[in-house]
């Protein structure tokens, strides 16, 4: 800019007095969102950076691809399936439930619609962690569940350190998560559209396929993203559920981190699961297309 | 003078306690009164609920230095953040094997003895067992000790359990709570082996994994700190345990029952250390001397119920039942039974580390 400024020729004054507001309130602007760049600099680039640096790097710090090729051993293989599984499991009952639930709400009156919404986010304001103890409290053998079932004289379940007992624990937790963007993008539809399909003689179950189903997919989309992807990563609900006998591909992250010291093999291990989530996020990226991205926050 | 300005910032610090929480108070307390101005702070490093949290707030009062306490689960946890120096601690509370690797690796500073004059409190014993893995107590002060061993539930189980092959037993499918920490269940695994538990031969440690690996599906979960909540809520008939957690779980649930298996066990030292990086080694050193008081000793000794080295604390345990305990202070036929951790250098260790991973998935 002011490279530009000394090549031009001298301006009268009005002139200038007219461009400097201007450019001080660019400045004022980039000075506005300094936190911001700040923030993204010290909290997201860099550690990131840090990331890829101890992924491809060996121990004695030689350029090494050893630390990303361990997922192609059994051990990680498993537990990297494991993960996908599991988080694709909870992402579709997370859906089947949370659908058909923005549905209902739409359907509702205002005022009561936005106390169930809030509802739903409560348990949101407490602790993850104190929400999923809480769970290991409800599903132990001698937990509230099974507690109730012996009182009415009838067989135990047996659900805790099971798969099942995680994917209730991903479910719960992340379930907000798929309500409010499919709530979001469901709110937006016009009821004339709607109408407008039922006086060209479609029946419910046709304007749901052909109208409603289609106009929220980008809050579909992205309610996916943010139920799979934290599924995916999760280490404490596998911890506390899953009686660390079930490994995910981030408890294995984390015994890296914690236990190994072997903060390489966890960066490059990290690194996999970062291309996994791209894949997913590329695929959001050619649904999402028309913008108009339906995010909670 | 001194003493006035000192009893001045206690009446503050006393008064500002009722209304508002701790390390706010200090701060209020430093800025006020001047006496503890120049103190400064010390951060502690500390198992999970390992200390009884009213000796902090005693230790702040008394000499106007601010605590920052954090705590871990376990040694492997804790030794990158101090290697890695990534956080800089004043003074931390490692085992015997891991003060050892921490020595060996040149990470800890030598503790002057004349800033810890309630050394004397501890019993020789404890400090000659200590020369194990810390020849001549150059680096490290015993804080706690105790063995490791079954508890089990003595409704949920069939006969006494006295040896290490009950949690190996088929009979006790998904009844059976392990450690999850590396060296706590190779050790076991080796002991009913009938190898060393510091065996640095590859063939054994093969052996005891293959041992662990026929263990994983009998196993309902790998614990460690949670074992003491699980075993009082009865979610399984035995699990494996340190003896200070035992008398806790049994004042909450009688049925419960503490051995230390026939075939022997391990027994730990845990002592505090200052890393060579800290910042506050004369705070550090106030912290040691006062965790050897004999009044804090026993106030943590009953909070927390782990075994005390400190001859002076033991002597002031009230409950005579508690003084004689054999599960807080095991006589010589358990503890010649018992050995203590060393550490085996770090290929053996990184081993140990891959084949634990096996037996985990």
């Amino acid at each position: 800019m002011s490279n530009n400024l000394t090549k031009e020729p001298p301006q009268d004054e009005a002139v200038v007095t007219l461009i400097k507001p201007a450019r001080k309130r660019i400045s004022g602007k980039s000075l506005l969102s300094f936190p911001y760049t700040l923030w993204m600099g010290a909290f997201i680039i860099i550690p990131l950076i840090m990331i890829v640096y101890y992924g491809i790097t060996a121990d004695d710090g030689g350029f090494t691809l050893a630390n990303i090729k361990l997922i192609s051993e059994p051990i990680y293989q498993k537990a990297l399936w494991l993960s996908l599984k599991l988080s694709f499991i909870s992402t579709i009952i997370c859906l089947l439930i949370a659908y058909p639930l923005a549905l209902i709400l739409k359907g509702m009156k205002l005022k009561s619609n936005s106390f169930i919404v809030l509802i739903m986010i409560l348990p949101m304001w407490m602790n993850f962690m104190l929400r999923t103890i809480a769970w290991l409290n409800i599903l132990e053998r001698n937990g509230i569940i099974n507690t109730v079932l012996k009182a009415l004289n009838l067989p135990r379940i047996n659900v805790i350190n099971t798969p099942t007992a995680i994917v209730i624990g991903m479910v719960y937790n992340f379930l907000p998560f798929m309500i409010l963007p499919i709530y979001n993008s469901l709110a937006k539809i016009d009821d004339d559209v709607i109408n407008a399909a039922r006086d060209l003689g479609a029946n419910n179950l046709t304007t749901l396929r052909k109208i409603i189903f289609p106009l929220s997919l980008p809050g579909v989309i992205s309610g996916i993203t943010m139920v799979f992807v934290p599924s995916l990563t999760t280490f404490v609900i596998s911890n506390v559920l899953g009686g660390s006998k079930i490994n995910l591909i981030g408890n294995l992250i984390e015994q890296k981190f914690q236990q190994e010291n072997n903060w390489n093999a966890g960066s490059g291990l990290s690194l996999v699961l970062m291309i996994f989530i791209l894949i997913s996020m590329t695929v959001i990226a050619k649904y999402d297309k028309e913008g108009d991205s339906t995010n909670v926050w | 003078m001194k003493k006035t300005k000192l009893m001045v910032s206690l009446i503050l610090v006393s008064s500002l306690l009722f209304t508002a929480c701790g390390t706010k108070d200090n701060s209020e307390n430093n800025a006020n009164s001047g006496a503890s101005k120049d103190k400064g702070s010390v951060y502690v490093y500390n198992w999970g609920e390992y200390i009884d949290p009213d000796v902090i707030t005693q230790f702040e009062k008394e000499t106007g230095i601010e605590v920052i306490y954090n705590d871990f689960q376990t040694n492997e946890e804790m030794y990158p953040l101090i290697e890695k120096k990534a956080v800089q601690y004043d003074v931390v509370c490692p085992s015997d094997y891991m003060i050892q690797k921490m020595a060996e690796h040149d990470l800890l500073a030598e503790i002057n003895y004349d800033n810890v004059p309630n050394i004397k409190n501890i019993d020789p014993v404890y400090l000659k067992k200590a020369e194990i893995f810390d020849p001549g107590n150059k680096y490290s002060v015993p804080y706690c000790w105790g063995t490791v061993g079954i508890l089990y539930n003595k409704t949920m189980v069939d006969e006494p359990i006295d040896s290490w092959e009950a949690i190996f037993d088929e009979k006790y499918n998904d009844n059976i709570l392990m450690m999850d920490s590396i060296r706590d269940a190779y050790m076991i695994s080796l002991i009913s082996l009938g190898y060393d538990q510091n065996t640095t031969d590859e063939a054994q440690i093969e052996e005891a994994t293959e041992k662990l690996k026929k263990q994983h599906p009998l196993v309902q979960a790998y614990v460690v700190d949670q074992v003491r909540d699980k075993m009082i809520n009865e979610e399984a008939a035995l699990g494996v345990i340190y003896s200070g957690e035992a008398i806790y779980t049994q004042r909450e649930n009688e049925d419960l029952v503490y051995v230390v298996p026939k075939e022997g066990s391990n027994v730990w030292i845990d002592g505090w250390v200052i890393p060579k990086n800290c910042q506050n080694k004369e705070n550090a050193e106030a912290w040691i001397n006062f965790m050897c008081r004999e009044d804090i000793a026993l106030k943590n000794f009953e909070y927390i119920t782990y075994s005390t080295p400190n001859k002076a604390a033991r002597e002031l345990i009230e409950d005579e039942d508690i003084r004689n305990s054999t599960i807080a202070f095991p006589g010589d036929e358990t503890l010649n039974r018992c050995k203590s951790f060393t550490y085996l250098g770090d290929e053996v260790d990184a081993l140990y580390m891959n084949k634990w991973l096996e037996v985990k998935n």
